[in-house]
């Protein structure tokens, strides 16, 4: 899913400044599970301004609305009724959600109440981590399901690199090598033969550096 | 000026500061009467949104009294409710209300007069800090639009 963290109050504060109504808009799929921009979290964050309003004596009226989710146009059907009667949108959702909202309400300015991280997993309740750069040429049988691109703090495809000591990486005593991890993984299943397969080069135009990216699947298009 | 007394709510757990509170009654304690209660089956079940609303419906201050460490019904509600609290504190101080303003106590079923001594600790506590700066506004306006009406009644007196 993707990760995102909720920005400081101070800055939606500014952010919100100028106006004295708005639409505290979450997100009920990633960011609901993350615990950064679903029901409650909206709840949260539109009850700390309101508060952080009436102390400065800017009183501030929020309409709370939590999306299915904010990147397909069918869900946005519930905002569409409200939005006339708001100046601006504050936005809990992902980058795309947010940007998916500002493209279908052209007349609204659009606020992002979150920083949006990454792609990640629930390690453990409250801890989450980085697992996939989204660089769109899989290499996941290659390297025992553990991403060189983004569990080596270098994307390295030849790693370790010298940087590795006891099976951590240089950046951060803390953060796993990802070419131990995959390196320890092989060895378990048994297939260390594969770190002898000389891989071709990536196709790194699959990944952001191709621009903006787009998929189209003609057989579902309506 | 009137003297100021807060409004201070208690969010009480059922299995310790309720019935501590209930035994602080039967002993007839004295604690101040700023304090209202809010029963809960365990603090565990206390959310940011509640201790956040408690200040937006005029509170000037809150605390969330819940069983001693290690003796709570459900294992763990009490360590939830200190990190929940610990948050909320950090909402209101960055909202501008004062993380002061909210607290979490520990006590037993049987510490009737702790919980009368911390009633008494947090409702001076908070009328030290003086009224939320919600109220504080609130009375501002009202007071600058009651001294507007003064004023436009004298001038309304003087041209007559």
């Amino acid at each position: 899913m993707i990760i995102a963290e909720g920005k400081p109050i101070k800055e939606i504060l500014a952010m919100i400044e100028a106006y004295d109504k708005i639409i505290v808009a979450g997100c009920k799929g990633c960011v609901t599970v993350c615990s950064t921009g679903g029901e409650k979290e909206v709840g949260i964050l539109a009850s700390a301004l309101r508060l952080a309003r009436q102390a400065q004596g800017k009183p501030l009226e929020t309409k709370e609305i939590t999306l299915e989710r904010q990147c397909d146009t069918e869900y946005l059907e519930p905002m569409r009724e409200i939005v006339d009667a708001y100046p601006a949108i504050l936005s809990l959702a992902c980058g795309a959600g947010i940007q998916f909202l500002a493209e279908k309400f052209r007349k609204h300015p659009l606020l992002p109440g979150v920083d949006t991280q990454f792609i990640g997993v629930t390690e453990e309740q409250g801890v989450w981590t980085e697992r996939c750069q989204a660089c769109g040429n899989c290499v996941l049988d290659r390297t025992g399901g553990i991403c060189p691109v983004a569990r080596c703090s270098k994307s390295l495809f030849n790693g370790p690199c010298g940087g590795s000591k006891g099976g951590k990486c240089e950046i951060d005593s803390q953060v796993d090598c990802g070419w131990q991890l995959i390196y320890d993984r092989l060895k378990e299943l048994g297939q260390l033969d594969k770190l002898e397969i000389i891989l071709p080069v990536k196709d790194w135009s699959k990944n952001r550096d191709g621009g903006p990216r787009k998929r189209v699947r003609e057989d579902l298009k309506i | 000026m009137e003297k100021f007394e807060p409004i201070v709510i208690a969010f009480c757990c059922h299995y310790c500061a309720y019935t501590a509170a209930d035994l602080a009654g039967t002993m007839r304690l004295q604690y101040p009467y700023n304090v209202r209660i809010i029963r809960l089956p365990c603090t565990g079940k206390v959310d940011i949104r509640h201790l956040l609303e408690v200040f937006e419906k005029g509170a000037d201050g809150a605390y969330v009294a819940g069983c001693l460490e290690g003796d709570c019904h459900f294992l763990k509600g009490n360590f939830r409710a200190k990190k929940r609290v610990a948050l909320a504190k950090q909402i209101l101080e960055d909202a501008g209300i004062g993380g002061e303003r909210l607290e979490m106590y520990n006590m037993s079923a049987a510490m009737g007069p702790r919980f009368a001594e911390v009633a008494r600790e947090m409702t001076e506590k908070i009328r030290k800090l003086g009224p939320s700066p919600i109220k504080k506004n609130a009375e501002r306006k009202a007071h600058s639009a009651e001294r507007k009406e003064e004023q436009t009644a004298e001038h309304i007196t003087q041209k007559v």
